[in-house]
């Protein structure tokens, strides 16, 4: 499952990634789930805790799911997927709030990763992790106010010998530098100064 | 029986034994200090550990089961430097303000401090995020000297079964909290206050109201009234060095006149009143239901507020089977105002009323908007046990060199019924002391009174009273079986409640204690409550009981004064307005639900 995967049932990947220096080409996802109503998508999600509600430990799959469905998982949603399974809310959060793969705020449209494995790291993941925070203005596992970055970091994707590496949506982005890193993110569209 | 050495001393201990209590047993004493005997046992602060031949990491002795031909050494040197190390790095993340914290001389990690005796503080590193959450009126939540022990999580998850409280985030920013950050007055919590008594620390403590009692106390304008409930006689004498178990009324009494109290009356008073009430609206309910009248049964008891709160928020569609009564220390709260003041000649508004109470919940129930009677709260402040304690040093009353006293009328004489409150099955065997004799003529037909099914721990405990031969008024509840279950703790509660909402539950009449074991037990007692405590404090609630010349509430002589002379009669309209109440429906997530 990837982060960037359409919320439809055919979990369609909307964007194409090709290249040296990745380019994300502008084809969306061609189905009409980004249409779908909240309600449909409780829905679906009510559907999701039936099917696992009587499996012991299945509480990760079925927050891993509503995410997917909903694009993260806020209060409201935690609240839900509470009453539904009839345990305290407290532990649902809990959950959510100990993985880092799960978000209680709404997800950026593009997710950039910093590699901060120990190779990234001393060739300057940290400094490239600085100036995106600068750039981009959020902290790390924060959202841009225009909706268009979510900030991350991980550890060691295995692609040392690219280092410093960075991934956006998913490809990897390598040896990148502050010269290189602003042409790539003009990829996205412009980032405001 | 398994065969092991510790420390180069042989020793044999049943199976499944842990190493700690293995070596506990034989006076080998192993620091620790998440650990809880019986409760919580997750092995997360590490303290205990071990060294066990031919194992090559160090053991948590609370957590490994001994094994025959076991060789265990608790105090090696490479245990020793982990140990010190654990602590330190413990200390390196604790605000360490000892002098001005609520548990200094109570405090868990300070005695762990005494025993490990480290010489230096190593590690000053950085300190994870402080949250103080004073938004409850009951709990005061500070994450800034957690210890990350994990006892409320068992106490609030696995015994009462409320769920407020679990680790959030992860690592070093991990916090014991309600959900998204959110404060324990805008979830679930019962304020029941269990686990304020595990706590090891002072993270997790009681509200403070001695603040306020003491500025009452000051006030020369102020009448000054102070009502005990019947827990605390069984367990205040622990924090002045008693055994547990002992009683001290006569003290507790003579104490409250030193503070300068103006009136020192007792919760068990309108803990007999409270049976007539709810003895009365019992009767009337299988009277309806027999007669086909139709009323609402079981009748649950409604003396617990963190009970209370639960129910709210987990069955709000269920409120019709609590009793409406007020629990005891309000009722007479209501009559001080009311009653007592017109005796007086004086405005409630000078009339200031403090309950000492074993709860944390009590301090939440008199802010609800219901325990209002002519614009005055019924009660104005409520002290714990522990608070109380702390009091009685501040003013400097040497406790244990004390002459007994005794309360003061009114609202003070009452009959051995009223003390069971204290305990769980109390209120039930109270209440069938009365309701049965009214419809008998005759005495409950027990030894000693005591509706031997109801007394002790276990989580639910039921029992059946088939009634013979009742009063002419009575007939149509010939050869009637009453049906009763008990319970103390939330989880007991929810266990009954799912009863009743699934449509199966058998019982007519249930009781209901927030707290394992009842208020004997309850979140603002001192700590620590363990299994043998909490029996001494049960035997301590029986044996006043039975040592008191009247033991049946509807036989005190000023409950039937104040009937004769201000409420005319049980569920009259005096009564209505003043020891009765309505209940809030909450919901699970404290969303208000609709009416």
């Amino acid at each position: 499952m990837y982060d960037n995967e359409c919320e439809c049932e055919y979990n369609h990947i909307p964007f194409v990634v090709k290249g040296e220096v990745s380019v994300a080409l502008e084809i969306k996802c061609q189905c009409q789930c980004a249409e779908e109503s909240d309600q449909d998508k409780y829905t679906r999600i009510s559907e999701i805790i039936d099917e696992y509600k009587d499996k012991e430990g299945s509480l990760i799959q079925i927050l891993h799911l509503a995410q997917g469905i909903y694009g993260h998982i806020p209060l409201e949603l935690q609240k839900f997927i509470a009453q539904r399974l009839e345990i305290p809310l407290s532990q649902i959060s809990g959950v959510v709030t100990f993985y880092s793969f799960f978000s209680t705020q709404p997800r950026g449209e593009n997710t950039i990763k910093v590699c901060l494995g120990t190779a990234c790291y001393v060739r300057g993941g940290k400094k490239i992790l600085d100036q995106l925070i600068e750039l981009l203005k959020v902290q790390v596992g924060d959202t841009t106010a225009d909706g268009k970055f979510t900030l991350e970091v991980m550890r060691c994707i295995g692609a040392c010998g690219l280092a410093p590496a960075i991934s956006i949506n998913d490809e990897v982005y390598k040896q990148v530098n502050p010269d290189k890193l602003q042409s790539i993110l003009k990829e996205f569209g412009e980032v405001k100064k | 029986m398994v065969n092991l050495i510790i420390n180069n001393k042989k020793i044999s201990v049943p199976e499944e034994t842990t190493i700690l209590e293995a070596a506990k047993q034989n006076n080998i004493l192993i620091p620790n200090l998440c650990y809880l005997e019986n409760i919580h046992k997750i092995g997360s602060c590490r303290i205990c550990v071990v060294e066990v031949e031919g194992m090559r990491n160090l053991q948590a002795s609370c957590m490994v089961t001994v094994r025959e031909g076991m060789k265990v050494y608790t105090n090696s040197e490479r245990v020793k430097k982990t140990r010190n190390v654990l602590f330190e790095l413990m200390l390196s993340d604790h605000p360490k303000d000892c002098l001005k914290c609520e548990r200094n001389q109570k405090c868990e990690l300070q005695k762990l401090g005494e025993q490990i005796q480290i010489k230096e503080a190593r590690f000053e590193g950085q300190k994870s995020q402080e949250v103080m959450d004073i938004s409850s009126p009951s709990i005061i939540r500070d994450t800034s000297k957690c210890i990350l022990c994990r006892r409320c999580v068992t106490v609030c998850n696995e015994i009462q079964g409320v769920g407020a409280l679990n680790p959030q985030k992860r690592g070093f920013k991990t916090q014991i909290g309600p959900a998204m950050a959110l404060s324990l007055n805008s979830v679930n919590c019962a304020f029941c206050g269990q686990c304020t008594v595990v706590c090891p620390v002072g993270a997790l403590v009681e509200k403070d109201a001695t603040q306020n009692v003491w500025k009452a106390l000051f006030d020369k304008n102020k009448r000054v009234i102070v009502q005990t409930a019947p827990a605390i006689r069984a367990a205040l004498g622990e924090e002045f060095g008693y055994e547990p178990g002992t009683l001290v009324t006569g003290k507790m009494v003579s104490a409250l006149r030193q503070l300068a109290f103006d009136d020192v009356f007792d919760t068990n008073f309108t803990a007999d009143l409270t049976i007539i009430e709810e003895g009365n609206e019992f009767l009337q309910r299988v009277t309806k239901a027999l007669t086909g009248e139709g009323a609402t049964l079981p009748m649950i008891t409604s003396c617990s507020p963190g009970w209370i709160k639960f129910v709210e928020h987990s069955f709000p569609e269920k409120l019709e089977h609590l009793s409406s009564c007020k629990s005891p220390h309000m009722m007479l709260g209501a009559l001080a105002k009311s009653y007592y003041a017109e005796k007086l000649g004086m405005n409630p508004k000078d009339i200031f009323v403090v309950s000492i109470m074993p709860c944390t919940a009590k301090k939440y129930e008199i802010v609800r908007p219901e325990m209002i009677n002519d614009g005055f709260h019924n009660v104005d402040a409520v002290l714990t046990t522990r608070e109380l304690a702390l009091m009685i040093k501040k003013a400097g009353i040497d406790f244990q060199a004390l002459e007994e006293d005794s309360f003061d009328n009114p609202l003070g004489l009452s009959t051995g019924a009223a003390d069971i409150f204290a305990v769980t099955g109390g209120v039930m065997e109270a209440a069938l002391r009365t309701v049965y004799e009214i419809i008998t003529g005759r005495e409950l037909p027990f030894a000693k009174l005591h509706i031997t099914p109801l007394v002790g721990f276990e989580q639910i405990k039921t029992a059946e009273i088939t009634i013979k031969d009742p009063k002419e008024e009575f007939k149509f509840l010939e050869d009637f079986t009453v049906k009763i279950a008990v319970t103390s703790g939330l989880k007991g509660a929810k266990y009954l409640m799912d009863q009743i909402v699934r449509g199966e539950s058998p019982y007519h009449f249930i009781e209901v204690m927030g707290c394992p074991g009842g208020c004997i037990s309850g979140g603002g007692q001192p700590r620590p409550t363990t299994p043998e405590i909490r029996l001494k404090r049960l035997q301590a609630i029986y044996n006043e009981d039975e040592s008191k010349a009247i033991r049946k509430s509807h036989e005190n002589p000023f409950v039937e004064t104040l009937y004769q002379d201000y409420l005319n009669e049980p569920l009259g309209h005096k009564s209505h307005e003043l020891l009765h109440t309505h209940y809030t429906k909450r919901g699970k997530f404290n969303e208000l639900l609709d009416e």
